[in-house]
């Protein structure tokens, strides 16, 4: 009798829209599958293909982003039951995205609106993505609450870098696979397994970072990242992990307002 | 009769001196901490005196407070925050009401105050920080009981004792901008005014027992760096605000790290100012003069880096410098005064320390002629040209009126050249035509874009920076964020 | 007539690349000169300098020889208790009251104007305006306040506004030549550079708001738009053009306010009557009233100064 020989799959990072192995040749194992343990120059490549895509994610109308988180939301759904994930955290992370599909177009009248200024001016404030937003996510529940993350750094106009749960990292791996069968641009999402104080350190330690969002829940990791983000003034949040569809949802505004900026607009109104 | 008309030749006309009167000023000859809702003697700082830049005549003695009256300033805050938190909420707007009144009662006072402790020109304090101080107060003490409608429906929570540290560019409104959405919000503030302008923020306080605030809802603790590193790492301290210069923002942060304790830093700015062919050129001018001479360019928002589109460079040049030399620089308390003194010595040298490297870096210098005052700071408004985007007045904050003129070719220039620093505070944009306007204004990253006007302020319009010039907003809802938790 | 000098084709190309006017920018800087702080000798000076620059104006249906006489020895002698305070700048009157005025201001130094070109509609034909001029200038005047065809300025008719103020220069000889743009029909501060522009390129020799008889007159906007206007064109051309404003300026403030613009826009040179006027019928008293209280310290009366 022929006993079929599973076809093993190689797990990769996802940089720029690419699935690479890490540049160091270094990997780990886990479920009985190798994956890569990133390096900090994997890190550095990750953040400029971030901000590579940054401009022109922005660019898009909220509509279109809608549209491509949606269309991520579909492809995760249809994947059926990965390594490391439940069913139920799988729909829950479907359900999570879905919602901050739904986000993109009302961030603005939910955030922004018209200041009546006491001058003869059209004053607006309207949120904008704050740019390169790095993530860490947090080892469980690995996919959901990375998706928990994620999802309002997408739908705020945001391009992100995540490192994903150091010891369950095939779920973060396999949305990699997801995400690059949908619509998402290259580098808009970038996710790097490995170990998370190397590489959240690294992470945080970059200039080109606007913000940086902590839900690893290792306060001393979380300090550390704290004294870098001074260095150039990053917005930090600490959450965290999320472990169902109320907690990544109930708070939508707090994690929307982590990633975003409030612009204000003066026009004068005359002639 | 044909010698009427002859005398008509003679006549010259120049406004005569038209020093606003200090007669019903009052100030004391010193005063202390003011903690408990009185004025006491520090138990560990010393006194020291607050002089007026543009004579450096003393004004008055002020208590610095020292660590341990960090800690008992604290103290006091905290007893007197569950009481206010708790209080109906209309109550507290109600005295926030009284002081915005107060500030309105006492408006020619306070711009006399803050005039003679900072320098700036009276037709500045007068006109732009006390009223907008009185209507920040205005504004805040409506929200306090609407605070839900402001965070989108949700149930809401006051922080507890906040840790406020304002500047010396506008002492009494920063207060204004910290203390009444705090307060608003149901908190509790302990407030650190900058060691060269304490003056108004005591007026302040005097101002808070008129109201008759209950003690310890405000404590202003004057001092100088060392009181606010003490304030912003003293224990019982659950939020921390403040503005000033990035690199004590980023000391703060740092030094904030892994305690949780929420914090938004107003920083720094070189903010660019950009003026397109097609702009009204006269305003655009207007703009360019109130962008960068404001406040004697004692603004973190300033309009330092000016980006003149290459094809009206020279006209714009030539029509700034001819304003330029129309900008009436002298005692700050005379009502036609444009320019008033530099806040300090220190500021003066670091202005000097800049404009010498303009100079050495090959730029062109221009500086108005004019006479300065033998005693006090002065500094006479400079312009700059031939700059290079490398150059370090093209990139480091001078904090004083010296603009730097760039060009560009096109719209994408413009937008890079813009972008291209730490800093993202602010930005002007001037053009006659919306669509363009609209496109670099959503380009720009920056938190404030003013297109065609400059130094715009209002409580209603969030402000703040992107990028090193700080995070979280201050003005309409957006500022009631940043004193509040969300509870579900 | 056409035109078609080149020099005029080539001027017309800078007017299709006139920058605009932002309104809210021009009344923000109008309305911050307006605070500054005149007082004591400034305003003594500044008092003085307004009176030197009136054209002292009655532009009444009923105006007779009479009433002339007495305004011309109004601004001859404004106030004889106070022999420092000078002489106005000119007398201004109808055509058919030239003559009078003229005799009345023989030897004084103060100018005779007159309005003139159907005003102030000016809905009358161009050979109508010209005679009116004519006649004007027949009966000696120094200075002729002549109206632009709004009509055609509203119609985008540049050309026709230029050849008329061209046609008037013509027959105005040795006399000044004042346009009248009229702002409040013009709509907006863009059209009020823009027609400051036309005027000064066709020969004005001083551009003047308004006729007094319309609905708004010399604000403090339009005052600044024109100032500016002069400004530039005396940069491109070397030609000094003068400022007249008029309509609404009927208290020493105003009228301080109205300096402080030029001041500030123009410089100190622009503070004579050579080169700015107030056009005004009842702003002299005022004037006059200020000044005694720098003197007194008492708040006078009207009765203080005779009407005329």
């Amino acid at each position: 009798m022929n006993t079929r020989l599973q076809v093993r799959k190689t797990y990769k990072l996802w940089i720029g829209g690419a699935f690479v192995r890490s540049e160091s040749g270094r990997y780990d194992e886990a479920h009985g599958f190798n994956f890569p343990r990133a390096s900090r120059k994997d890190v550095r490549d990750a953040v400029q293909a971030a901000r590579k895509a940054a401009g022109p994610w922005a660019a898009r109308t909220a509509y279109n982003r809608g549209q491509i988180l949606y269309r991520a939301a579909e492809a995760l759904e249809s994947r059926g039951d990965g390594i490391g994930v439940t069913r139920e955290e799988r729909e829950a992370a479907v359900d999570v995205l879905l919602h901050y599909a739904g986000w993109t177009d009302k961030i603005a009248p939910v955030l922004g609106g018209v200041n009546p200024v006491a001058a003869p001016f059209l004053s607006f404030s309207v949120p904008e993505p704050t740019g390169v937003v790095g993530i860490v996510a947090p080892d469980e529940p690995a996919l959901l609450g990375l998706i928990a993350e994620l999802g309002p750094a997408l739908a705020g106009g945001n391009v992100c870098v995540s490192v994903l749960s150091e010891n369950n990292p095939l779920p973060g791996l396999d949305l990699a696979e997801a995400l690059g069968v949908s619509d998402v641009p290259a580098g808009v999402v970038n996710l790097l397994s490995g170990r998370r104080r190397e590489l959240a350190g690294a992470l945080g330690a970059h200039r080109d970072l606007g913000a940086i969002v902590d839900a690893a829940g290792d306060r001393e990791l979380s300090a550390e990242l704290d004294r870098l983000a001074a260095e150039t003034i990053k917005r930090v949040r600490h959450g965290d992990p999320a472990t169902s569809y109320e907690d990544a949802t109930t708070d939508a505004l707090e994690r929307l307002n982590a990633v975003t900026e409030l612009k204000t607009a003066w026009h004068p109104v005359g002639a | 009769m044909s010698s009427s008309v002859e005398t008509r030749t003679s006549i010259v006309w120049d406004y005569a001196p038209a020093p606003e009167s200090v007669d019903h000023v009052r100030l004391e000859d010193r005063y202390g901490l003011f903690v408990d809702g009185e004025f006491r003697d520090p138990s560990d700082g010393g006194y020291v005196s607050t002089i007026n830049p543009a004579t450096e005549d003393r004004l008055a003695d002020v208590a610095y407070g020292g660590p341990e009256d960090v800690i008992a300033a604290i103290q006091s805050a905290r007893a007197a925050a569950p009481k206010w938190a708790a209080l109906r909420p209309l109550e507290r707007a109600k005295y926030l009401f009284r002081v915005a009144r107060l500030i309105q009662e006492r408006s020619r006072e306070l711009a006399v105050v803050e005039t003679m402790d900072g320098g700036k020109p009276l037709r500045e304090s007068r006109d732009v920080d006390v009223p907008l101080a009185a209507a920040h107060f205005f504004h805040y003490a409506g929200w306090a009981d609407k605070l839900r409608y402001g965070v989108n429906a949700r149930e809401v929570e006051p922080l507890g004792v906040v840790g406020q540290i304002v500047p010396w560019n506008f002492p009494l409104l920063m207060a204004a901008w910290k203390l009444a959405p705090a307060l608003a919000c149901g908190n509790v503030a302990v407030l650190k005014p900058a060691e060269t302008t304490p003056l108004t923020a005591l007026l302040l306080a005097e101002i808070c027992q008129e109201a008759e605030l209950p003690p310890g809802v405000v404590t202003i603790l004057p001092g100088d760096g060392a009181t606010g590193a003490a304030l912003v790492r003293a224990d019982g301290i659950d939020k921390v605000a403040f503005t000033g210069s990035t690199a004590v923002g980023r000391d703060i942060q740092a030094a904030l790290a892994g305690t949780g304790t929420p914090l938004t830093l107003e920083l720094g700015g070189k903010s660019a100012n950009i003026v397109f062919e097609d702009a009204a050129l006269d305003q655009a001018v207007e703009g360019i003069v109130n962008g960068i001479f404001f406040n004697q360019g004692h603004v973190c928002c300033a309009g330092s880096r000016l980006l003149i589109q290459e094809s009206v460079r020279d006209e714009v040049v030539a029509k700034l410098w001819q304003r330029m030399r129309r900008l009436r620089l002298g005692d700050p308390l005379d009502k036609n005064t444009d320019v008033g003194a530099i806040n300090s010595a220190e500021q003066l040298e670091r202005i000097e320390v800049l404009v010498a490297a303009g100079e050495q870096e090959g730029a062109s210098r221009r500086t108005v002629a004019c006479e300065l005052p033998e005693r006090g700071y002065w500094f006479a408004p400079t312009l700059f040209t031939d700059v290079s985007p490398a150059h370090r007045i093209a990139v480091e904050e001078i904090f004083g009126p010296v603009v730097s003129v760039l060009t560009f070719r096109t719209q994408a220039e413009a937008i890079e050249k813009a972008n291209n620093s730490r800093y993202g505070l602010a930005a002007g944009i001037w053009t006659d035509k919306g669509s363009k306007a609209f496109e670099v204004a959503s380009a720009l990253k920056a938190g404030v874009i003013w297109q065609n006007t400059y130094n715009h302020f209002d409580p209603t319009a969030a402000f703040g920076g992107y990028k090193e010039s700080g995070f979280g907003r201050e003005g309409g809802p957006a500022g009631l964020r940043p004193y509040l938790r969300v509870v579900r | 007539m056409r035109f078609t000098d080149p020099s005029v084709v080539a001027w017309q190309g800078v007017i299709r690349r006139l920058p605009h006017v932002d309104r809210v920018g021009v009344e923000e800087r109008a309305a911050q000169l307006g605070k500054r702080s005149i007082k004591t000798t400034a305003k003594q000076q500044g008092i003085r300098l307004a009176v030197s620059m009136l054209d002292l104006t009655t532009l009444e249906g009923a105006d007779t020889a009479g009433k002339v006489r007495h305004l011309c020895a109004k601004g001859v002698c404004p106030a004889p208790t106070m022999p420092e305070i000078p002489s106005v700048a000119a007398i201004c009157v109808y055509p058919s009251l030239v003559a009078t005025a003229k005799e009345a201001l023989h030897g004084t130094g103060v100018k005779t104007a007159s309005v003139a070109t159907g005003f102030p509609a000016g809905q009358v034909s161009l050979d109508a305006k010209l005679r009116d001029t004519e006649d004007a200038v027949a009966a000696g005047a120094d200075e002729i306040d002549m109206v632009i065809s709004r009509e055609a300025f509203l119609a985008g008719d540049d050309t026709r506004v230029q050849q008329e103020i061209l046609a008037v220069k013509e027959r105005t000889g040795d006399a000044h030549l004042k346009v009248i743009l009229e702002t409040a029909e013009l709509g907006s501060y863009d059209h009020v550079r823009h027609a400051s522009l036309l005027a000064m390129e066709a020969g004005a020799d001083f551009i003047k708001t308004s006729t007094g008889k319309a609905a708004s007159g010399a604000t403090p906007g339009v005052c600044l738009v024109m100032l500016e206007a002069i400004r530039d064109y005396a940069e491109r051309t070397g030609r000094i053009v003068g400022f007249k404003a008029a309509g609404g300026v009927s208290t020493s403030k105003a009228a301080l306010h109205r300096l402080v613009l030029v001041k500030e826009t123009l410089g100190d040179e622009w503070l004579t009557s050579e080169r700015v006027r107030i056009g005004a019928s009842s702003v002299l008293n005022d004037l006059l009233l200020q000044y005694a209280k720098t003197e007194t310290g008492r708040y006078g009366r009207a009765e203080d100064f005779s009407k005329e």
